[in-house]
């Protein structure tokens, strides 16, 4: 009988792929590795790239990751795949542009008035008269 | 006849009004589906990334990440998940209250705030208080991805790294279940001691490390405070079309009554017209 390791490819935001395999070949940031079972634990990034996994001698999956990290044990690989491809400059322009969208909301409130901004209004006079009833009821 | 011709057309005004709201039911019920099914795909990402995070601080106790460390608080930040449309109950009110407080109670306590908004309504009912909000994300959709708010934990890390604000907090709804949301506040940084140093059982071994422990550790600690950010906007999403249902669920419902009560008393002024018509003619004929 050939010995199987546990695989689970996961990113953040949905299970990729849950099963067994014979071996799992992972592009390691190190250049590419391959995991057969009982391979000591192991933690290592990796690039983007493509992750192959060998069900059986007929049967081979291919994924498409774009970076991420592997985990190792020696009965389960696991792969926590980014679902983009990251680098500090896409993550900076994103940050940026996060920025930009607050500043444009704070100074937006001049022209028309949002329907957001109409409601927390409303929000707060709702609880002035609240307020105001306790009030009442406590001098009445 | 011309009796009550104003209360047939208030009538049918609002059967028509029932009908949107019962599709838009229909739409948030099979949405909710969705997005619920998103939510639980998220979950073991996280736990994944917590457990090797877990292990690989326990097999480094020298190396101190700045996100595992306490430091005094002077400033925070904080991330509220809203929904980008209304028409879901209580849904986002609920949120802002309770963010409310706890703005209050950290004014009192002298401690300034920052806040990043995702969701139309957050930035929208911010803005408006003039709080100090540094960053903001919105029109996400049903399905979001994570780079939309990539960007928006970028600066809120930024800052916790450059010692400007202390501590980091996200605060969303929670999906309890259909009929129930409620909202919750976790606490992203520092990362919370208890949930790392705790020991693993069972006989002590380590990875191997490739390129560096140190380097793995900084990559996880981001990629965790994402998941978990992300995380509670996809659960935040699940409450919306759950809150949803249940408010156009009750709007038709009361549009029901208000259209029985309305056809009795329609009845009714038909009944008095037709009888004093009638009265009308017997007077009449009784007359001549």
């Amino acid at each position: 009988m050939t010995m199987i390791v546990h695989v689970d490819i996961v990113s953040a935001e949905e299970e990729i792929y849950s099963g067994r395999a014979e071996m799992v070949f992972a592009p390691a940031e190190m250049g590419e590795v391959g995991i057969t079972p009982r391979h000591a634990p192991l933690i290592t990034k990796l690039k983007p790239g493509e992750v192959r996994v060998k069900i059986d001698n007929n049967e081979t999956l291919h994924f498409y990751i774009s970076g991420g990290l592997l985990e190792v044990q020696p009965h389960m690989v696991i792969i926590l795949a980014d679902t983009a491809i990251r680098s500090k400059d896409i993550d900076e322009a994103a940050a940026l542009q996060a920025k930009a969208r607050a500043e444009e909301a704070l100074q937006d409130k001049s022209g028309k008035l949002d329907y957001a901004q109409a409601q927390a209004q409303l929000a707060q006079a709702v609880m002035q008269l609240k307020a105001l009833d306790k009030l009442r009821k406590r001098g009445g | 006849m011309a009796v009550g011709k104003e209360i047939r057309t208030k009538i049918a005004s609002i059967k028509n009004t029932q009908k949107i709201t019962r599709a838009m039911e229909k739409i948030a019920a099979s949405r909710m589906r969705k997005t619920k099914d998103r939510m639980q795909a998220t979950r073991p990402y996280s736990k994944k990334i917590a457990r090797i995070i877990k292990h690989l601080a326990h097999a480094n106790p020298e190396y101190k990440h700045s996100f595992l460390i306490k430091r005094d608080v002077k400033r925070v930040g904080i991330i509220v998940v809203s929904s980008d449309k209304g028409l879901c109950g209580g849904l986002n009110s609920n949120v802002f209250r309770k963010t409310l407080t706890h703005l209050s109670q950290w004014e009192k306590e002298g401690i300034d705030v920052d806040i990043a908004t995702i969701g139309g309504k957050a930035a929208g009912f911010f803005s408006n208080l003039k709080a100090n909000v540094v960053a903001s994300s919105a029109k996400l959709g049903d399905a979001p991805h994570i780079q939309d708010i990539v960007g928006l934990i970028r600066i809120m890390l930024d800052s916790y790294n450059a010692g400007h604000i202390d501590e980091l907090y996200v605060i969303n709804n929670e999906f309890v279940n259909t009929m129930t949301q409620k909202p919750i506040i976790q606490q992203l940084l520092p990362v919370i001691a208890c949930e790392i140093h705790t020991t693993l059982s069972g006989r002590h071994w380590d990875y191997i490390y490739e390129p560096d422990a140190k380097d793995i550790l900084d990559h996880l600690l981001i990629r965790y405070v994402e998941s978990i950010v992300y995380q509670g906007l996809v659960e935040n999403n699940a409450c919306e079309q759950a809150a949803r249902m249940v408010a156009m669920k009750s709007a038709s419902d009361n549009a029901g009554n208000l259209i029985s009560e309305l056809q009795l008393i329609y009845n009714k002024a038909r009944q008095a017209a037709i009888t004093q018509e009638i009265s009308e003619i017997v007077a009449g004929a009784a007359a001549v």
